[in-house]
């Protein structure tokens, strides 16, 4: 048996000691208990926080964009499906192990993705590393989802242009927001990765077409993959936009033009309608939707033709005699010129110092203003200018929309010059010279135009002096209610002039193209008014025309107007470097002006009966 | 006659209070193992399954301690310390490591982690060292069983098991205490301490893993690296914390069931409840766990004997520091050591252990009234 060789004191000191450990432990209890009460009870409420936010991810749920139709309601943007890879910071251990793993799985651009990954932005939100990733890259990306924590793939809608180059300019592009964008107020309810219009339609519309994000509340595990979705708001899909285009007339248009640099409008001079509107070159906007390297972006930034330049809206040129028309307009409203008073051609004419030349050096004589137009006097011209002045020919240009920008749903429009004194004085500081009206009152010099303005401004003849607002979008479709909501004409006021003063410049206008210049627009389908011009490029010149560099040829203008009894419509054409107006414009003008009026019977604008169709189409995909 | 009685006092020795406490931790271990684990799927036998194979190995073990008499088992302690250590030198040679530390012999499908059996096993060495004889003077009262624990602590260290070693500092400092050490012993204790403690923050910290350093840098800096170091604590501290009053329910707890919570069954077992069940159920296992050692210290200082008062306290210390420094590293106060939960945590050999170790206890409680046979 085992004896106590401890004396009685030492054992009864072990009960002392004992109490003590018994006090102690109860104390360490306490304090652990007291510790457990400040986590659970005082601090609970944050710690539930930070439990929420370590299980759940706020996840967007990006719109559908709203789709683009031509007035017939032929498709020209949707959206289609396509995977995107996202990534949350918040779980992601090693950003640079991922973007290693990243780029050797699927080949991505290690620089690219370190951007995106160090943008500024939330470490809680996804955010979009990749888009438009093929089938197999996001099989790739799911199969080997444990070794890429916090990486997710999503799918989403892809914006797509069946038409691939047709309309590219007015359709614009979409793209990624940027961070300047981010910044501003139009831009507030938007992150980084949302797509927004970046150029043509898809920008000035696309507060309508942009929709609104939903929200989806996604329980997440600690490597981040999705467990349990709930969403919390549905994503609102964005209207849609019915554009006055008739995309048959637009192809035709573009094809004109070919290989060749230039612009057509084509518009309704009833409603300021556009039908068409083509600039050469162009692009192809599902290129342009797409993430471009950016070697991609300076091939197409540095390309000589600019194809990202709409011509017809953000093109100046000199108009050339084009510009006679307002000019003869003002002639017979300040009553400088009767309809019959005549002007002697000799070829030239002599200011000061200098001789203006005709454009036809053996003269056309004795020309009143209907031959002036028809055979486009340059000596006419020069005289009436010399006698109005160069500010009340400014005046009538500008009631004519020249000098600012028509307002058409496009960015970026150019407003081209309506030269006066008071502009020059603004512009150049300079007084204006004498010499400097002759030159404009034929369309050179500081006057420039673009080819919109251009083709407003002969659809404002063709109307009498009425005129609209060229316009893009005459209807939209709110998703939310389905309604289509048909957008109004925009009157852009009336030209304060007889009706006789247009009469008699419609007649000539409408000899332009039987016996004057412009013999090559003259259809045997409809009675086509219209005018030539050449906005010269190069001020010095000799020799034949085919004997100068072409980049230093003019540019070939042509407007007109059809039927001429009662206009439906009116375009305008410019050939860059083609010459002559009448040779290289006017067949093209002609061939847009006859397509129309094939195509015319089938024209009623976008009806209710349009829009039921497309709203049954649209249900049965929201379904 | 004599004999029935007993029979009878050895069946009364059978506390029925102690036993109750005893299943009602392993019960909500079991619950939270099984609530922790439930959608794991594998080949293996679900976690709580085993937990409870290791219950009934433990409760075997814990009878056969009961049954048998702690003054027989101390004679067999330093024999028992020879083997263990020479199991743990073993272990440092052909032991299955995880994560980063060898700490196991593989025993066909299962492991064996010797390092936790060491423990019981010198709290009967010291014990019986101390109530052999009178040892009196520091060099007997302190040295000579430092020296004893030394060898274990170190192959343990070397591990490395820094939750281990730091019970087995803890169990020579309770048998020490309740020995009672003169004051000047004390400073001399102190003083080699303060001086040696340059060289021994060397020592231990060159010995350290380097995640055992993070693991202490995060704990000296708590919140410096959510996503890496810090990591851990983090999580744990917001587990128990998000539990608030009430708990998130069976099931509920987001941050181990979507397994922000690292080692939810193991070491984290605690906080795991405490998301689960709230401050009440913390409650109510803190009183549960109270109750149990407030009993065994009843028996300690109810102990016939040097001996067995000894092997009480020995058992109620190494108790108390797991239960204490467990739940204090899952709350944030102490840097994370890697110390199971006693009776909560998944594990065999620490469950099987510690069942031992508590029957071994009511053996003394059992010796105590067979005293006057």
């Amino acid at each position: 048996m085992a004896t106590v060789h401890y004396p009685e004191t030492e054992f009864g000191d072990l009960h002392r000691r004992l109490f003590i450990l018994r006090v102690g432990l109860l104390l360490v209890v306490a304090l652990l208990g007291l510790r457990l009460w400040h986590l659970q009870i005082r601090e609970g409420p944050y710690y539930r926080d930070l439990s929420e936010n370590n299980r759940t991810r706020l996840v967007l749920l990006e719109p559908a964009r709203g789709l683009i139709y031509d007035r017939h309601g032929v498709l020209l943007a949707n959206n289609v499906p396509s995977f995107s890879l996202y990534v949350t910071l918040e779980d992601v251990k090693d950003r640079e192990a991922l973007i290693q793993q990243l780029s050797t799985l699927l080949g991505f651009d290690q620089a690219l993705v370190r951007k995106k990954m160090t943008a500024r932005g939330s470490k809680l939100l996804p955010r979009k590393i990749k888009d438009r990733m093929t089938l197999r890259d996001a099989m790739l990306v799911e199969s080997n989802r444990l070794d890429l924590p916090g990486v997710m793939i999503q799918v989403e809608s892809q914006r797509n242009y069946p038409g691939g180059v047709t309309a590219a300019h007015l359709l614009g592009y979409v793209g990624e927001v940027s961070a300047d964008q981010l910044e501003k107020p139009e831009f507030v309810d938007l992150h980084q990765g949302s797509i927004v219009g970046q150029y043509g339609v898809e920008k000035s519309y696309d507060r309508y077409m942009r929709g609104m994000a939903g929200q989806k509340n996604v329980e997440v595990d600690a490597l981040g993959h999705e467990k349990k979705a709930v969403v919390v708001e549905r994503p609102q899909a964005g209207n849609d936009l019915y554009l006055t285009i008739d995309v048959r007339l637009q192809k035709v248009a573009e094809d004109l033009l070919g290989g060749e640099y230039g612009a057509i409008v084509a518009l309704d001079p009833n409603s300021g309608d556009i039908l068409a509107m083509a600039s050469r070159p162009g692009f192809d906007p599902n290129v342009l939707s797409r993430e471009l390297t950016a070697k991609q972006w300076v091939e197409i930034v540095q390309d000589e033709g600019r194809p990202l330049n709409n011509r017809a809206s953000q093109g100046q040129y000199p108009p050339g005699s084009i510009f006679k028309i307002p000019m003869a307009v003002a002639a017979l409203e300040t009553k400088t010129m009767s309809p019959s008073s005549t002007v002697f051609c000799n070829g030239g004419y002599q200011f000061g110092k200098r001789l203006y030349h005709d454009w036809k050096a053996s003269g056309h004589g004795y020309v009143d203003l209907h031959d002036a137009l028809v055979h486009s006097c340059d000596v006419y011209f020069y005289t009436i200018g010399q006698r109005m002045g160069i500010d009340v020919m400014a005046e009538f240009g500008k009631d004519f929309g020249l000098g600012k920008a028509t307002g058409v749903e496009l960015p970026s429009e150019r407003a081209g010059i309506m030269p006066s004194t008071a502009w020059k004085q603004k512009a150049k500081n300079e007084q204006w010279l004498p010499g400097e009206t002759i030159s404009a009152a034929i369309g050179q010099g500081y006057v420039t135009v673009t080819p919109l303005q251009m083709a407003s401004l002969v659809g404002t003849v063709a109307n009498n002096g009425v005129s609209y607002r060229p316009r893009l979008v005459q209807a939209v479709m709110d998703r939310t209610s389905g309604n289509l909501q048909e957008l109004p004409a925009v009157p852009r006021g009336k030209i304060n002039a007889k009706p006789e003063t247009f009469r008699v410049i419609k007649d000539a206008l409408a000899d332009v193209v039987t016996k004057g210049t412009a013999t090559k627009a003259k259809s045997s389908m409809v009675t086509i008014g219209g005018k030539t011009g050449t906005a010269q490029v190069a001020a010095l010149r000799t020799g034949p025309e085919e004997n100068i560099p072409k980049k230093f040829r003019d540019h070939a203008w042509f407007v007109a107007f059809a039927p001429v009894e009662s206009p439906k419509i009116a375009v305008a054409v410019l050939a860059e470097h083609m010459g002559h107006g009448g040779a290289a414009a006017a067949p093209l003008a002609k061939e847009v002006i006859e397509t129309y009026m094939k195509l015319a019977p089938q024209v009623p604008a976008v009806t209710s009966d349009l829009s039921g169709v497309h709203r049954s189409e649209r249900s049965a995909k929201d379904s | 006659m004599i004999d029935r009685l007993t029979e009878h006092r050895g069946l009364d020795s059978f506390d029925i209070r102690y036993v109750a406490l005893i299943l009602a931790i392993l019960g909500i271990g079991v619950l939270s193992i099984y609530s922790v684990t439930h959608g794991q799927k594998g080949g293996m036998a679900p976690y709580y399954l085993k937990q409870l194979i290791w219950i009934g190995l433990g409760a075997a073990a814990f009878l056969v301690m009961w049954a048998s008499d702690y003054h027989q088992l101390a004679r067999f302690a330093y024999p028992a310390y020879a083997v263990i250590l020479l199991m743990l030198v073993f272990v440092l040679f052909e032991g299955r490591s995880s994560k980063g530390a060898q700490r196991w012999i593989a025993l066909g499908p299962f492991t064996f982690q010797p390092s936790e059996f060491a423990k019981l096993v010198l709290v009967l060495v010291l014990a019986h060292y101390y109530s052999k004889a009178p040892r009196v003077g520091w060099l007997q009262r302190v040295i000579v069983p430092g020296l004893l624990v030394l060898p274990g602590l170190l192959l343990i260290l070397k591990q490395p098991d820094l939750g281990s070693g730091l019970s087995f500092v803890a169990v020579y400092a309770a048998m020490l205490l309740m020995v009672g050490v003169r004051s000047q012993a004390l400073g001399f204790i102190l003083l080699f301490s303060i001086m040696l403690f340059p060289f021994a923050w060397e020592g231990v910290w060159g010995s350290l893993h380097d995640y055992q350093r993070q693991r202490i840098m995060a704990f000296v800096d708590s919140d410096y690296d959510l996503g890496g170091k810090g990591y851990h604590a983090l999580q744990s501290k917001i587990a128990i914390g998000s539990g608030e009053l009430l708990g998130k329910g069976l099931y509920g707890g987001t941050q181990s069931q979507l397994k922000f919570l690292p080692e939810g069954h193991t070491d984290f077992v605690f906080a795991v409840f405490a998301e689960e069940w709230g401050f009440l159920g913390v409650l109510i296992l803190l009183t549960l766990f109270v109750g149990l050692i407030w009993l065994s210290l009843e028996i300690a200082s109810k102990a016939k004997d040097q001996l067995g008062a000894l092997l009480a306290v020995g058992i109620v210390a190494m108790l108390c520091f797991c239960v204490v420094v467990n739940i204090g590293m899952t709350a944030g106060m102490f840097p994370i050591v890697g110390i199971p939960l006693p009776l909560v945590s998944y594990g065999g050999s620490a469950t099987i252990m510690t069942m031992a170790a508590l029957g071994l206890l009511l053996n003394v409680k059992r010796k105590r009234l067979s005293l006057f046979y």
